[in-house]
């Protein structure tokens, strides 16, 4: 795309685009050390996430602040439109993935004292990497404003949501055999439901880079996934 | 924590929303049409075969850079290029399906069906009330005073100017603000009850409060009268109109109903333009 007759406005927009790209960096961070905090129970860690959640929070005001006055200053349209308010959409979704990487970072710390079932803990590896991929992934497609490689990630949604509920009964049945497991259990149930929730931002995001690039919502019926 | 649900079903809820698409406006017979319309200034082409549709009570603007085309094609729709000596105009335009080119076509009553708005507020050097009033009285709408009286009350209320004039309607026009002499010039041309309603870029002289002013005065105006309007303003084309059409070099590029043209036009040169990338 050719540049504005304004400079300094494709200077805002690629400022916009270059801070999203950095909050993207740091929440998939934060999230890869909060998966490892809990499945290596390292309280340190789990303490760096959780105050480094700030950060984050920082990010999504000063992504939101800029992207106000982007509209407010040059009444973008078309393309420069959706791309201002893409931004504004990714951001408040990474800002609720880092929210959910904290509240596991909790978790780590309320259950660093009992020991994790291997077959449990395998399970919430897997289910972490996954998430942590489709973050990755969708990522990379707005770096490269990629539609294809977004519908990948919002089809690839099915897998995360397939594990859960697997990892959910296997859960069900620790629980019931021993409730001596209940304690871990539900701690580590919430773990795996914010990993499933991290993978519907994934999903979100797919869609506003889907409308960011085609300018169309995606359509449901072509690309919609059977019910999880 | 939000997180309570623990049911794998509630796992997707909000994950895969997607607004069902918004029906397009299907067209229907339209106010106007023109159909390969070109126009020559001399030896220089401005226009180049444009075929378009102007929807009956619907606002439709005009965009594109300077040079365009757009006013040039907004004067043939009155036949406002006749005035002009060195202009020739090729194609077809009709107003309710009759050629408004026809030899036997009275011009002056087409200018009474087709009113137009300047750029400029362009008062006459009369009183506000004669101003509104000199249109009904040469095209013979009013028989006594009282009529007339009634005309001017009714088109300045509805330009929304008449609270603001009705104390001194003896006054000079050109005494108006600028704003209030564009609404007056809209009173003028309402006062004829015309069909359609032609307007030059009606707001570049105004301040943004009488700008908003006019702008929903076409709003109201579109429920009995069809209005085609030239704007440099994208965003006065985004707000007034439901259909937008873009002219570059003389050409028509693409027309489509306004929500599309802002957010996602099909035409490069569209999306140049309203994005600010070429002038």
């Amino acid at each position: 795309m050719s540049e504005h007759i304004v400079t300094s406005y494709d200077e805002e927009l690629r400022e916009l685009a270059r801070s999203i790209a950095e909050m993207g960096g740091l929440v998939e961070q934060q999230l890869d050390d909060a998966v490892n905090a809990l499945l290596s129970t390292n309280s340190q860690l789990a303490q760096d996430v959780i105050l480094g959640d700030r950060q984050i929070n920082q990010m999504h005001y000063q992504i939101e602040e800029r992207a106000i006055l982007v509209i407010a200053k040059r009444q973008p349209m078309a393309q420069d439109l959706r791309e201002t308010v893409a931004a504004i959409r990714i951001s408040h979704d990474l800002e609720r993935v880092g929210d959910l990487g904290k509240n596991i970072a909790k978790r780590a710390l309320a259950i660093e004292d009992q020991r994790m079932n291997h077959q449990l803990r395998r399970g919430v590896e897997h289910l972490a990497s996954l998430g942590l991929r489709q973050l990755k992934d969708v990522l990379d497609a707005y770096g490269s404003r990629d539609v294809q490689k977004a519908i990948s990630v919002w089809r690839s949604d099915d897998e995360i949501d397939a594990m859960y509920v697997s990892l959910f009964r296997e859960m069900l049945t620790y629980m019931m055999e021993d409730p001596r497991n209940i304690g871990m259990c539900t701690h580590l149930l919430f773990c795996a439901k914010n990993i499933e929730r991290i993978g519907d931002h994934a999903t979100n995001i797919a869609e506003t880079i889907t409308y960011l690039v085609t300018g169309k919502q995606m359509e449901r019926a072509a690309t919609a996934p059977s019910a999880g | 924590m939000n997180d309570i649900s623990h049911s794998p079903s509630a796992a997707k809820a909000t994950a895969t929303k997607a607004p069902p698409e918004v029906p397009q406006e299907s067209a229907a017979v339209p106010k106007m049409r023109a159909e390969k319309v070109s126009v020559h200034y001399a030896d220089k082409q401005a226009l180049f075969d444009v075929d378009l549709d102007v929807p009956e009570n619907q606002v439709i603007s005009l965009i594109g850079p300077s040079g365009c085309g757009k006013s040039t094609f907004l004067r043939c729709l009155n036949r406002m290029n006749d005035t002009i000596d060195i202009a020739r105009v090729s194609g077809h335009i009709t107003l309710d399906g009759e050629n408004i080119y026809d030899k036997a076509l009275d011009v002056v009553e087409l200018r009474a069906r087709v009113g137009m708005v300047f750029q400029k507020p362009n008062p006459f050097p009369k009183s506000i009330f004669e101003n509104v009033a000199y249109g009904p009285r040469i095209h013979g709408l009013a028989s006594a005073k009282r009529d007339l009286e009634e005309i001017v009350a009714t088109s300045l209320q509805r330009a929304g100017l008449f609270n603001e004039v009705k104390d001194r309607l003896d006054e000079p026009g050109t005494g108006l603000s600028g704003g209030q002499q564009q609404r007056l010039c809209i009173a003028r041309a309402i006062a004829v009850n015309p069909e359609v309603i032609l307007m030059d870029e009606p707001c570049s002289a105004l301040d943004p409060i009488a700008t908003a002013k006019v702008e929903e005065l076409i709003d109201e105006l579109r429920e009995n009268y069809t209005i085609v309007i030239v704007t440099h303003s994208m965003q006065q084309a985004a707000r007034v109109s439901q259909r937008t059409a873009m002219f570059h070099l003389g050409y028509l590029v693409e027309e489509g109903p306004t929500d599309m043209m802002f957010t996602n036009p099909t035409d490069k040169r569209t999306q140049d333009y309203i994005t600010g990338r070429f002038g």
